[in-house]
């Protein structure tokens, strides 16, 4: 028999905050994934919305070309605040 | 709920000795291991087994205890029972998941454990005789599974340790509802009193083996500590265990069935502690090798859910392919 | 008035330990949290109704003596909810009659006369509607899954049908409480079972029956024989040691 599909779950603890990944489950489809998403990962009042995504349905980076990827913004250090030297009479900004 | 670390995992790996020293660096600097990044085999192996027997643990786990939700002796107890077994087949379910994310299935997993292949925590093999045992495997097993489960936490790999803060958050009221119904019939009358002890009597041992072999005898830990998969060896888990536990059976009027359990200064770097007698670790092996009272009927438990259950599953796949295609044919 | 709060009670306890009894069995491990879910859910109901019952009786009775020291001629659920679980198509069958029911029950309990049941009803309201959310979405997947699973669904409709009349029966003490404005009336939730039932079953590929006996009696303490062992089983312990704490 084939195999259940896996489902990634995502969960937004309240308004305001973004989803987050909690974990993965098995559903049949996005209705049975969406409950059991509801059943296994907010027993104890986690969240207020839920995603579900099939794990096959998500494109990953390889952890491979992670030095190509993310390495050359280690550099880039005029993009961050600190760069930037303001006198302490001119106050915050 | 944790189970005697693991039981026969191969460690042995063939990469060459720059790539697992580069991993071992990546290691000893604390850096997590994530799913997709480069790993020794072994490491990968010594995982997949790992948490694959925490999972199955997870699972058979609920049979012991579910033995007695159709029968606790009152609405609050039976709600709290149920929802701890509840957890613990979530716990089961994050821990399939972790595995999951290394390229091994939740149905490959459930079929080694169906043919007896896979390993899980011995003292589900043990059975549930009186109400007292769900007290009593509340206090003890899940005070052993947290002391095994909290180090975890930390464990190297991403996956697992996430997996391990979430138990460990909602298993913290698991091992102090076992408490409380101790408690509570420690306090009652003459008879429930006697079966908490009788409890305690039977539970003891078993709950002392739950932390694995003796260091000298336990032949896989040595890499999985330097991997950082196991952070503190079975030995030192236990004896902290047992410090803990006596104090608190103590407070029950409980006595621990160890005729030789003694105060020792010289323990725990002279802090002090209790020593143990001598474990039977010929009971320990024959259990784990299947020779436990309750082995084949746990198996068959879940054996039985898993044939029964597969015309559910399988109608659910079809019921989805038949809704894909009609979508298909409507667009 | 106590009386009609213990029918409801009963059934919610009933059919929440019928529910209880697939932890660790069910098809699949995510089921193994969803049917628990239920299960808790309708405890959490019965406790806060026998908590009201007892009160309301007067005789210093609480949640455990109502639940554990009643024997079977004294329960007063409906004969649906004690069926034993059978198949898992079954049980989600008998899970969705039930919950179909009390969803518009409990809405209209929200105006109850009496404090404690218009709080019980709030948040019961939203509980159940997930129930039949849940029951139902099973329903269609079993009864237009396989040959096998249709197969099973129809034996399931055909197995439980003759249980639903009674859902909608209001025995004495339950017209005391509709006529005091405690409970809603019984018959009035018919409209809205025949049209979410009439819904699932289109989806599902099920006929409703026609022409079927209903069975009743439940409310009278006349039950089938499978009452007593699940009671017998439910109340050893707290029978074995009358007066202790636990």
């Amino acid at each position: 028999m084939a195999e259940t599909p896996l489902w990634e779950v995502f969960i937004r603890p309240r308004n305001g905050l973004a989803h987050k990944h909690v974990g993965s489950l098995h559903a049949a489809d996005a209705v049975m994934a969406l409950q059991a998403a509801r059943d296994v990962y907010t027993r104890r009042g986690e969240g207020n919305s839920v995603w579900v995504v099939p794990s096959s349905a998500i494109t990953a980076s390889d952890p491979d070309h992670a030095g190509e990827m993310f390495e050359p913004t280690g550099d880039k250090i005029y993009r961050h605040p600190t760069f930037y030297d303001i006198p302490d009479e001119v106050g915050h900004m | 709920m944790y189970s005697q670390g693991l039981i026969g995992a191969d460690g042995r790996t063939g990469e060459t000795e720059a790539f697992l020293a580069a991993f071992q660096a990546r290691i000893d600097a604390e850096e997590k291991i994530e799913p997709k990044d480069a790993m020794p085999e072994g490491y990968r192996r010594t995982l997949v087994r790992q948490i694959g027997q925490h999972a199955h643990s997870e699972i058979v786990g609920m049979l012991p205890e579910g033995n007695w939700i159709t029968r606790a002796p009152s609405l609050k107890r039976k709600a709290a029972l149920l929802a701890k077994v509840q957890d613990e087949g979530g716990h089961g379910l994050y821990l399939y998941s972790a595995a999951e994310t290394l390229g091994v299935t939740r149905d490959e997993m459930t079929e080694e454990l169906l043919a007896g292949k896979a390993k899980y925590s011995s003292i589900f093999n043990y059975p549930t005789l009186t109400w007292a045992d769900i007290g009593t495997i509340g206090w003890l097993v899940d005070g052993a599974a947290i002391m095994n489960q909290i180090p975890l936490c930390r464990c190297s790999f991403g996956p697992y340790a996430r997996a391990m803060i979430r138990i460990c958050k909602e298993e913290s009221f698991h091992q102090r509802q076992g408490y409380e119904i101790m408690l509570t019939l420690c306090r009652g009358t003459e008879a429930q009193k006697a079966m908490a002890q009788d409890a305690l009597d039977r539970w003891w041992w078993p709950s002392l083996m739950m932390f694995g072999p003796h260091d000298a005898e336990s032949s896989h830990t040595e890499q999985s500590m330097a991997w950082k998969i196991k952070r503190f060896s079975n030995d030192e888990l236990r004896q902290k265990f047992i410090d803990a536990t006596v104090p608190q059976a103590d407070y029950l009027g409980l006595k621990v069935p160890d005729p030789a359990m003694r105060w020792d200064e010289a323990l725990n770097g002279g802090k002090g502690g209790y020593r143990h007698g001598a474990i039977d670790w010929d009971e320990f092996w024959r259990v784990v090798k299947g020779e436990g009272v309750m082995n084949r009927d746990r198996i068959a438990a879940r054996k039985k859910a898993w044939e029964d259950g597969a015309w559910v599953r399988e109608a659910a796949l079809a019921h989805a392919a038949k809704r894909a295609a009609r979508k298909v044919a409507a667009e | 008035m106590h009386e009609a709060l213990l029918e409801i009670a009963d059934d919610c306890l009933v059919l929440g330990h019928r529910l209880s009894e697939w932890c660790g069995h069910a098809p699949m491990l995510e089921e193994d949290l969803a049917l628990p879910n239920m299960a808790l859910d309708l405890i959490g109901v019965a406790r806060g109704l026998y908590a009201r019952a007892g009160e309301i009786e007067g005789k210093g009775r609480g949640e455990d003596d109502l639940a554990y020291f009643r024997g079977e001629r004294e329960f007063r659920n409906c004969l649906l909810v004690e069926r034993p679980n059978g198949d898992f198509a079954a049980t989600m069958l008998r899970q969705l009659y039930f919950g179909a029911f009390m969803e518009p029950f409990w809405r209209a309990a929200a105006a109850s006369t009496d404090d404690v049941v218009r709080g019980i009803a709030g948040k019961a309201a939203k509980e159940v509607a997930y129930h039949i959310r849940h029951a139902g979405e099973w329903v269609i997947r079993l009864g237009d899954g396989t040959e096998e699973s249709a197969a099973r669904m129809a034996h399931a409709v055909e197995a439980h049908h003759r249980y639903s009349g009674e859902l909608f029966e209001s025995s004495r003490a339950a017209r005391a409480a509709e006529a005091a404005g405690v409970l809603p009336r019984r018959s009035e939730m018919r409209a809205e079972w025949d049209r979410v039932i009439g819904m699932v079953f289109v989806e599902a590929g099920l006929t409703v029956p026609e022409g079927v006996f209903m069975q009743t009696g439940g409310r009278a303490g006349l039950h089938g024989e499978d009452l007593g062992h699940m009671l017998a089983e439910m109340q050893s312990v707290a029978r074995a040691h009358p007066g202790a704490v636990w």
